[in-house]
């Protein structure tokens, strides 16, 4: 008979990460055994429940005999490499990335963005105030969710998780070239013209803000979002069988948006748009 | 795959384009009417998934019938080929070629790159659009180099239609332009390859020995200048044979990457792995350049035995020959090649009764430089958006279809026929002793003969352009083409070798040698540089996406200015030049940098 | 398109009761309110049915069950699994003594055959869906059986569109096939089965050609489908209510069973069986209890060592026989048998096939109460209303999923007004019936529970969490056991390998519900995505897929029938009849149409369906109805 596969154990390989001797299992990447060592990298584009795909190259560090920098999160540690996390060359790259994301897009609602910029002493301003931008106004085209493309900063995870790797629905895919690319529909119709089921699991790995919640959006706008004033209460969805847990994020009794862990054996941090938006009916209190 | 589809219906034209590629739908859940068998039985799953690749000549199928891809022509496409709506939206905008608004039937593609600006572009341009107005069916669109440099200016007609039709005019007047886009097949035919050969007929050259004396069309008058003796030695020595010939030649690659080749085979073959995939890479984009479009239209059978050979030392069965969407000539000469191959047994199940398979499927691209780098190509042949991929892996590890793959261009594998009938020695001892055989230079600008030259590695720029018959007066010299660097006009002795020119702090690139003298100003050169790379920056990697805008914002701001005035600029240039260098994906954004840095550094751009 | 929403329900807040079923509903304390529902109980003690919650956690459902079985003396204690899947639990505990789902959402990514059989899983299931998805790009390769041509079906190699209720006639093709073809898995059958002999002797008459006749399906289809099947190194089979909902359920469940001890697919990682549960914790339901037959932890309740057991726990007398199930129950209420009921989060005045019957049979209880978050239309229907708290983000306990996976459910939100958690409420009015029932908390139940129940024993509280959920049989607290069941099927040693999986011996047995010149329309029930059963729950959302209930058709019958997409037409069965817009499904055939019960309040489906129960499971046939499509005199189109 067939015993249950516990996989054949990994092998560790050693490397070198800013002078001393590491060691990490096969498979691992640069950006796996800096946060193994403790190492703050900034990343944007890598996902933890996706493949990366090292797209905002804010993750770049030194490999010793690479032409360019290389991305963390994306090149798998090799025996023998010796990687410089913290190189003028490497942090002088990171610096210009978020330079030239945050004269492009609006990082405001980026956990991160502005702990970054300030560390890396990143200037925003200086290509002037005549520098093109993502303009983009928020589109509202249904009552669950809102894109505001103006906050994007191209980082595929959205596309990712609503193709092959997640959903398999396809609803949205990266449209156009160079800077005037954007993530949309096909012939950039609204959302409800599209294959778009709901689910929310593009919202639930968008780094930026650029896609929300309706009702955060809202709270948003009115002032009223106050993630300091929530607690997150992980729980089990009440609409079919299957199990999936919902972190309830919850602001004075209300629950606000629901998310899913991550790491959760059944759902890997993925809804369907009842578990993600079916929540209404316990607060019809009057 | 569940995937959802429109109300919008295609068109009878739009549904006999795609089937005219496809054949007809097998059931109704492809489009066919229903029938009672297809509502109790519907077969799909993988091998639905798995013609993905058949995307992308989809697109070309209902852009050369209708000019323009509506959304029911897209949507049935789609339902053809199990691929999402959505995802096919993303690669038809991806490339400049294909349009998903309505637009004219013809479209007219005028140059504005360097060598055609300097030779009159912005007027032909203007006048054609004043010609070509509203109402004529014609749309004109500025495009980026046609590879037609040793013409310029140049233009392009495409007329969609049953079957589509192509005129080039070059050099064109407006008249030339209006005549070839309002009436394609009237337009006089285009000079023959060996016109773009200053050189043609000299018994010296080897590359280019049968460019404009055999009959590009005829496989006999191919074989009877020497064709398909290099196969035969090549089925004689063995793959194993094959490669080590091409190992000691010191063969390095054409495309600018200077890769030893041998080894690239060798890496290929030795992979377990399979099946392996042959790619060449004939998306001749570098603005400058044209060597392979000459090759591919004056003889291209040799291409076919080049890649023969090479398919059969790298163990792989099937080619794709990705061809410049812009090269309609190149396209029909290798066609009929390709055909005449099969029927004469140089493709096919058997090649050369010898039992080795191999064939060669052509794939057009679509207007999209990004596409020259071998894996945005591979991605680009599998029905995605054009966009590279990191490495590693490496395409011999896992290339074209995630399989082992071997991609050379046009003019490397070309090189193996020599290697192959003079042996690996005698060709070795040509050139220097790091860049062996010889080169093909894409000479243009200001010279009195521009067009394809091939000398022997190790001739200096000087002994080029003189060849070339530089005119009087010269500024700069652009070395590699809009990736490359600019050098000064004493620079003349650098040797025309990889090891010379990375020596002299510049590069070979893909052996673009453009001149220019003062009659176009250094920072306009620049800033069509510039937009050249914010348009062809495929948008994948933050350094290149917006750094190639913040460039071109910069040179904007600067072209009027020198010294103090522009020296913040210039300083935020480099900064942004070194991280698009460091920290992008791929050589788009790591070169697009180049130029304006060696105009600045070493002739004295702004000072 | 029209955009609607299904009738938006309010959270009750404070207890109803009424003098009479006449009377409207006045508010009440809930002292008054509960020492009415103890009078209303206690007056009916031995004719009393319990309906507990298969949306409610473990531990309500453990202490539902105990109210029933020690404060009312009864097994009638059953709750809506009885509507979905109780032929899956009846079906595989018959063949491997164990009712749930033999193998793990994980082992579906890294298996090699997947039969989605009766199942739009895209749509009823998308989080397991996603598992299956993993599959398929791991390079398994998919099969769907299904009369409609649905979401997961068009991720399949081949989909197979069968007639409604011929399921049975295409699981003993194949298994007939397999056996032909020599690929039937002699050392699994010999070694861990019993009854080949027969099972051989009864599909032998089920050829592929009959099968097409039968069936409706090529017969080159359904051959193919054997032999991947057969052939795969790990297969998993998976099915949802187009299995289990027809009057011969348990049977369908059984059939499908025998191909997986015709080739080992099961009992190893990779392969087996796994019925997709409808809702939160039907699995849990049945595992606490709250089933007529089983004592928590699925134990036999006519085990009389079990239920000694249980009896000295609960200080009690346990009646020896099996109660009576929902379906019975509503049985019961037409004869004077069953005079109250307590119905916890049910619905069943609009869940049930034949709905207006169960309407009529509840108004004719002596005392009905029920407890649930919304005025529900069953609630509308009692003496006495209890407002209760939502178990899935106002209280805190356990549920279990589909693969046997017991996970905590915590509390997020204050209930509203006067709710109260339905434990609290049961133990408030058992003591004042007379027991005086103290848990600190829902742990304190489930430590209840896991005394009892081995299956349960290692799943501390600090466990679940630390694991997120634990799957069971779980009987350490120190170790977890493989994730898939029935491993010891495999065991070379017969004491290891305990009883044989019998094949069960059954025959084909058409939908009651005929179709002929006056009902020539098979209508067959299922959900959509956005939308779940009644919609008390998925109606309050903005969904911008949701467009209300549409009796959907063929391209061709709209033809026939002159009718377009949003025109109302009425649809007629044999036991009532609704008016309905038409909506075109290009994934119907010509003589299948399609319904859903997501919006009872403006069209009653279940006024259609038909109340033809199987008998061993008490499931009813909602997936086959016969009907008629009749275009209204005046064309009248909604949009």
């Amino acid at each position: 008979m067939t015993v249950t596969p516990l996989g054949i154990p990994r092998r560790l390989l050693e490397f070198t990460l800013d002078g001393e001797s590491v060691r990490a299992p096969e498979g691992s990447t640069i950006l796996d055994a800096c946060r193994a060592a403790g190492k703050d990298v900034p990343t944007l584009c890598e996902g933890d429940t996706l493949r990366p795909k090292n797209a905002c190259r804010v993750c770049v560090v030194e490999v010793e005999g690479a032409r360019t920098l290389v991305p963390a999160c994306s090149r798998e540690a090799e025996p023998g490499m010796r990687v410089r996390t913290g190189t003028e060359r490497a942090r002088h790259s990171r610096k210009v990335v978020l330079e030239l994301l945050a004269s492009s897009v609006d990082l405001s609602t980026t956990p991160g963005a502005a702990r970054w910029i300030k560390e890396y002493e990143a200037k925003p301003d200086r290509f002037g105030p005549d520098a093109a931008r993502v303009e983009e106004e928020p589109r509202i085209d249904n009552e669950l969710y809102v894109r505001d493309y103006g906050k994007c900063i191209l980082c595929y995870k959205c596309v990712d998780a609503c193709g092959d790797q997640w959903q398999n629905s396809f609803a949205i895919s990266v449209a156009g070239r160079g800077f005037d690319a954007r993530i949309a529909v096909e012939h950039d119709a609204a959302l409800t013209d599209s294959a778009c089921v709901y689910c929310g699991n593009c919202i639930e790995v968008c780094p930026t803000g650029a896609l929300s919640f309706k009702s955060e959006f809202d709270m948003r706008a009115a002032g009223t979002w106050n993630e300091a004033a929530q607690t997150g209460t992980t729980t089990v969805c009440a609409y079919c069988g299957v199990g999936c847990n919902l972190t309830l994020h919850v602001q004075d009794n209300e629950i606000v948006k629901v998310t899913s862990p991550h790491d959760n054996p059944v759902t890997h941090g993925n809804l369907c748009i009842k578990g993600r938006f079916g929540y209404q009916h316990v607060q019809n209190r009057d | 795959m569940d995937l959802r589809f429109g109300d919008s219906k295609p068109t009878d034209d739009e549904r006999a384009a795609v089937d005219g590629l496809l054949g007809p739908p097998g059931s109704s859940w492809e489009g066919a009417d229903r029938s009672d068998a297809d509502l109790r039985w519907a077969r799909g799953g993988r091998a639905a998934r798995d013609r993905r690749d058949l995307l992308l000549p989809g697109l070309h199928a209902i852009n050369d019938r209708i000019g323009w891809i509506s959304e029911g022509a897209l949507d049935y496409l789609c339902r053809r080929l199990t691929v999402p709506p959505a995802e096919a939206y993303g690669v038809a905008t991806f490339y400049a070629l294909f349009s998903v608004r309505p637009r004219p039937a013809t479209v007219l593609h005028v140059c504005t790159d360097l060598a055609c600006a300097a030779a009159g572009a912005g007027g032909l341009c203007a006048g054609a659009e004043e010609r070509l107005g509203p109402g004529s069916g014609v749309s004109v669109q500025r495009s980026p180099c046609l590879g037609l440099c040793e013409r310029a200016p140049a233009a392009l007609a495409v007329k969609a239609g049953d079957p589509v039709r192509t005129a080039v005019a070059a050099p064109a007047t407006v008249r030339d332009a209006v005549l070839a886009a309002s009436a394609p097949d009237s337009a006089p035919e285009e000079p023959s390859a060996a016109a773009a050969v200053p050189q043609c007929g000299d018994p010296s050259l080897t590359l280019l020995r049968r460019v404009g004396v055999v009959d590009p069309a005829s496989l006999d008058d191919y074989r009877a200048h020497g064709g398909y003796t290099a196969l035969r030695r090549a089925f004689a020595l063995g793959p194993a044979g094959v490669i080590r010939e091409v190992t000691d030649s010191g063969l390095a690659g054409r495309g600018g990457a200077a890769f030893p080749t041998g080894r690239k085979w060798q890496a290929t073959a030795a992979q377990p792995d399979r099946p392996h995939y042959l790619v060449c890479n004939a998306d001749e984009s570098e603005p400058g350049t044209f060597k392979d479009r000459v090759l591919m239209e004056g003889d291209p059978y040799a291409l076919v035995e080049a890649m023969t050979v090479a398919a059969y030392a790298t163990g792989a069965h099937k080619g794709y020959l990705y061809l410049r969407g812009e090269y309609p000539r190149a396209q029909r000469r290798l066609e009929h090649a390709l055909a005449q191959a099969r029927a004469r047994g140089f493709l096919g199940e058997d090649v050369l009764g010898t039992g080795y398979a191999f064939d060669i499927e052509i794939r057009r691209g679509a207007g999209a430089y990004i596409c020259g780098e071998e894996t945005a190509l591979f991605n680009s042949i599998e029905g995605y958006r054009g966009e590279p991929r990191s490495k590693p892996p490496f395409p011999v590890e896992k290339g074209l279809f995630g399989k082992p793959t071997v991609e050379n261009n046009v003019e490397t594998l070309v090189n193996v026929l020599p290697i192959l009938t003079m042996g690996a020695p005698a060709y070795a001892a040509i050139g220097t002793g790091a860049s062996t055989g010889p080169k093909l230079f894409c000479v243009s600008g200001s010279v009195a003969r521009p067009g394809v030259y091939e000398l022997p590695f190790g001739a200096t720029l000087g002994e080029l352009l003189e060849l070339a018959g530089v005119r009087a007066g010269l500024r700069a010299v652009l070395l590699g083409g809009a990736a490359g660097g600019f050098v000064r006009a004493d620079e003349l002795d650098i040797p025309l070798t990889f090891e010379g020119t990375r020596e002299a702090g510049t590069t070979l690139g893909s052996g673009v040698v453009m001149a220019f003298d003062g009659t176009v100003p250094l920072p306009r050169l620049l800033l069509r540089i510039a937009e050249f790379f914010r348009d062809e920056s495929c948008g994948q990697c933050v350094p290149c996406r917006v750094g190639t805008v913040r460039q071109e914002e910069a040179l904007h701001r600067i072209a009027e200015r020198s010294g103090a005035a522009a020296a913040g600029d210039v300083a935020l240039l480099r900064e942004v030049g070194r991280t698009m260098r460091d920290a992008s994906i791929c050589g788009l954004g790591q070169t697009a940098w180049n130029a304006v840095e060696s105009a600045i550094d070493r002739l004295g751009a702004y000072e | 398109m029209r955009k609607r929403q299904p009738k938006n329900y309010t959270r009750l807040t404070h207890p109803l009761v009424r003098d009479a079923r006449d009377e409207p509903f006045r508010r009440a304390s809930w002292e008054e309110a509960l020492t009415r529902a103890a009078e209303g109980l206690a007056r009916n003690r031995g004719a009393f049915g319990m309906f507990s919650c298969a949306r409610a956690t473990n531990e309500m459902n453990y202490v539902a069950q105990k109210f029933a079985r020690v404060v009312m003396g009864t097994n009638n204690v059953d709750s809506c699994n009885r509507t979905c899947h109780a032929p899956s639990v009846a079906g595989l505990s018959a063949a491997f003594g164990s009712g749930g789902g033999t193998s793990s959402y994980e082992e579906i990514e890294d298996t090699d055959v997947i039969v989605m059989w009766g199942s739009n899983a895209r749509f009823a299931h998308p989080i397991f869906f996603q598992h299956v998805l993993k599959g398929i790009r791991n390079g398994a390769r998919m099969y769907a059986v299904d009369p409609r041509r649905t979401s997961t079906a068009e991720w399949a190699e081949s989909w197979m569109g069968l007639n409604v209720g011929t399921d049975i006639p295409m699981a003993h093709a194949i298994g007939r096939e397999i056996i032909h073809a020599g690929l039937a898995n002699e050392a699994f059958i010999a070694r861990a089965t019993s009854g080949f002999a027969e099972y051989k002797a009864l599909v032998e008459p089920w050829t592929l050609s009959l099968a097409e006749k039968v069936t409706g399906v090529p017969a080159a289809a359904v051959r193919q489908l054997a032999h991947a099947y057969a052939r795969a190194e790990r297969a998993q089979l998976c099915w949802t209510l187009g299995i289990t909902e027809h009057h011969n359920g348990t049977d369908n469940v059984r059939a499908l069973i025998n191909l997986s001890l015709l080739t080992g697919h099961v009992g190893r990682w990779g392969s087996g069986l796994q019925p997709l549960r409808g809702q939160n914790n039907v699995q849990g339901g049945g595992d606490m209890g709250a089933i007529p037959n089983r004592l928590p932890g699925f134990q036999d309740l006519l085990d009389p060592g079990i239920r000694l057991k249980f009896e000295s726990a609960w200080d009690t007398v346990i009646v020896p026989h099996y109660g009576l199930n929902l379906t019975e129950m509503f049985e019961a209420m037409e004869d004077g048998g069953l005079r109250a009921v307590y119905c916890i989060g049910e619905n069943p005045a609009q869940s049930e096939a034949d709905s207006e019957q169960a309407v009529r049979r509840m108004g004719e209880l002596d005392f009905l109460v029920v407890q649930d978050i919304f005025l529900t239309r069953t609630a509308e229907l009692a003496d006495v209303v209890l407002p209760a708290t939502a178990g899935w983000a106002e209280t805190e306990g356990t549920t279990t999923n589909s693969e046997r996976r017991v996970q905590r459910v915590r509390r997020a939100v204050t209930p509203p007004g006067e709710a109260r958690e339905d434990i609290d409420i049961l133990c408030d009015l058992a003591g004042r019936l007379g027991h005086d029932w103290k848990y600190a908390d829902s742990e304190a139940v489930w430590n209840e529970l896991r005394s009892v129940s081995p299956d349960h024993y290692g799943m501390t509280y600090d466990r679940l969490e630390e694991h997120q959920g634990i799957q069971w049989p779980c009987p350490s607290t120190d170790g977890l056991e493989p994730t898939y069941l029935h491993g010891r099927l495999w065991e070379s040693d017969p004491e290891r390998r305990g009883a044989p999986a019998p094949f069960g011996l059954v025959q084909h047995d058409p939908p009651v519900d005929l179709t002929d010149e006056h009902y020539p329309v098979r209508l067959t029930t299922g959900r959509r995505l956005d939308s779940y059963n009644t919609g008390v729950q998925s109606g309050s959302f903005a969904s911008p897929l949701r467009r209300g209930e549409y009796v959907e058709i063929s391209p061709e019958d709209a033809e026939r029938y002159g009718v377009v997409v949003g025109e109302q037409v009425q649809v007629t069965s044999r036991r009532g009849a609704v008016v309905a817009p038409v909506w075109v499904d290009t994934a119907l055939r010509p003589g299948l149409a399609f319904m859903t019960m997501h919006f009872p309040d403006e069209v009653d489906t279940n006024q259609l369906t038909i109340e033809a129960n199987c008998p061993i499971a008490g499931t009813a046939e909602f997936k086959a109805s016969a009907i008629r499509i009749e275009k209204l005199p005046v064309a009248t189109i909604v949009r």
